[in-house]
């Protein structure tokens, strides 16, 4: 297995560590619901070294970046990071990922874990393909680090080991700066659906700042958060997880990506999706509450008056909400706000509810869902 | 941190606990060490009245935020009593797992079964084994 620079802090702190897509990573530290309340509150520190860094520059970048693209990234500026799909030619989800926009023609996508050697070897192969000979696109990985800041204190606690003023900082915007002298992306942005800020350093020195940090954060709350809790705060927050939601056999239409799909330029996978959306998509993944006991899981199947369905994708308690929350995929007809359906939980059924995305929103200064980021 | 196994009781290598109740009945629950291990218990499904069970076959399920897991019976036997209040209160079993986190009552159909099982110290040793 793969462990990031900071595997053996995380031992060290007592952490329960999982296989995550080949990555030893820590799951929880002391308990899932604690750490997730602890995010809510005041802030949670995240080891994010298994995600995956592709620097795409040189002449033809942009161009060959609109092209692998479903979002149009014209008018993006320098400093500001868009959220997007990579498409295959059928319109399937191969990965969605950020794109920072450092310099003129030179773009970092930021990729999922599990995703990001395909993702890889796809933007090469297109490279040759269709001949963007100038273009260089290399595997960041390994040299550079990433920790999650997230929660409410998370730029008072920030703003003591970062010159920059964070306060000016916009969401889904960064800065190249310091953070402890070292060399550090900052952006404002996350997978929680609080404010806070994605850190990128080199690879050798994350350790340095988690540390820095760690310490930075005790009067604050500041805790040290793991996967566990990162998968329950991202599905309250209606975000939706590569591999679990959605995959290379589902479309932007079917989840909640419509919105960061630009059928007014050429991309790979726009025929397909210009198809899908003039003919309207079969089905949609739809977010729902349990009505009767229970907690539906990935997987789960979705009935209707007795017939299968759909197919539960995200399933868990809600720590924040203290119920059961989840996603499925149900037919179109049945994916309007309010609809109940049956989801069969071991040997028995239990009604759901559709109940609109994010399950939880925070009443704050950002927006964090389907806002134009 | 863990707490002391109660001797008054015998244990699963599938960490559960069954306690005697002398009329011919036994109540069951899970572990300490399992509910360390499964850490923030948020949902309990209860066994039916009447149900009937087989020595460890799934009984009860207990589900944490991340984890799904079966409870097997430690004994042949019917479904007596549930402990409801696991239904609002889940928690109970993180809590106190050898009290009031108890999940059901059997009445048993082959007593004998209880022999086999482990007792407070082999049930310690077991887990110390399966740690390393």
């Amino acid at each position: 297995m793969n462990k990031t620079p900071l595997y053996n802090r995380h031992v060290a702190l007592g952490a329960r560590i999982i296989d995550f897509g080949g990555w030893a990573m820590p799951v929880q530290y002391t308990n899932v619901i604690e750490e997730h309340l602890t995010t809510r509150s005041a802030a949670g520190l995240f080891d994010i070294c298994h995600m995956g860094e592709i620097d795409v520059k040189g002449k033809g970048a942009f161009d060959f970046l609109q092209h692998v693209l479903s979002r149009n990234i014209d008018g993006q500026k320098i400093g500001q990071m868009k959220l997007s799909v990579l498409a295959t030619e059928e319109g399937g989800i191969m990965d969605d990922l950020t794109v920072y926009l450092l310099g003129e023609n030179h773009y970092r996508l930021v990729t999922n874990a599990s995703t990001k050697d395909r993702d890889y070897a796809w933007l090469l192969q297109v490279k040759d393909e269709k001949g963007f000979l100038r273009v260089e696109i290399t595997d960041e990985t390994d040299v550079i680090g990433k920790l999650d800041l997230q929660g409410p204190r998370s730029e008072d606690i920030l703003q003591q080991i970062v010159p920059a003023d964070l306060h000016s900082l916009k969401y889904y915007h960064f800065i190249e700066t310091k953070v402890l002298n070292i060399p550090a992306l900052v952006s404002r942005s996350g997978y929680t659906g609080e404010d806070g800020f994605e850190i990128y350093a080199p690879h050798d020195r994350i350790g340095e700042i988690w540390d820095r940090l760690l310490q930075a954060g005790v009067d604050y709350g500041l805790k040290p958060i793991g996967l566990g809790a990162r998968d329950t705060l991202r599905l309250e927050s209606g975000m939706m997880l590569h591999g679990n939601d959605m995959d290379e056999t589902t479309t932007p239409y079917e989840v909640v990506y419509g919105w960061i799909v630009n059928l007014g330029k050429d991309f790979i996978g726009k025929d397909a999706l210009s198809k899908q959306f003039s003919e309207g998509v079969k089905r949609k993944l739809v977010g729902f509450t349990m009505w009767e006991r229970g907690i539906a899981r990935h997987g789960y199947k979705v009935f209707k008056d007795g017939t299968e369905v759909g197919i539960v994708t995200s399933g868990t308690h809600s720590p924040t909400l203290e119920k059961a929350i989840g996603l499925a995929f149900v037919p179109v007809e049945l994916s309007k706000p309010g609809t109940t359906f049956d989801i069969q939980i071991r040997n028995h059924f239990a009604a759901a509810q559709v109940v609109s995305l994010p399950f939880y929103k925070k009443e704050k200064q950002y927006v964090f869902f389907n806002t134009f980021i | 941190m863990s707490k002391v196994n109660p001797t008054d009781r015998r244990y699963t290598k599938e960490h559960e606990w069954v306690i005697d109740n002398g009329d011919g009945t036994v109540t069951i629950g899970i572990t300490d060490h399992a509910q360390e291990l499964l850490t923030d218990i948020v949902f309990v499904e209860l066994p039916e009245i009447g149900k009937q069970v087989k020595q460890m076959e799934a009984v009860a399920v207990v589900e944490s935020v991340k984890s799904v897991s079966d409870v097997y019976s430690p004994v042949t036997g019917e479904v007596i009593e549930a402990n409801q209040k696991l239904e609002q209160s889940p928690e109970l079993i993180n809590h106190d797992p050898y009290g009031k986190g108890w999940i059901a009552k059997l009445k048993m159909e082959q007593p004998e079964e209880l022999q086999a099982l482990l007792d407070a110290s082999a049930y310690e040793a077991f887990i110390a084994a399966e740690e390393h």
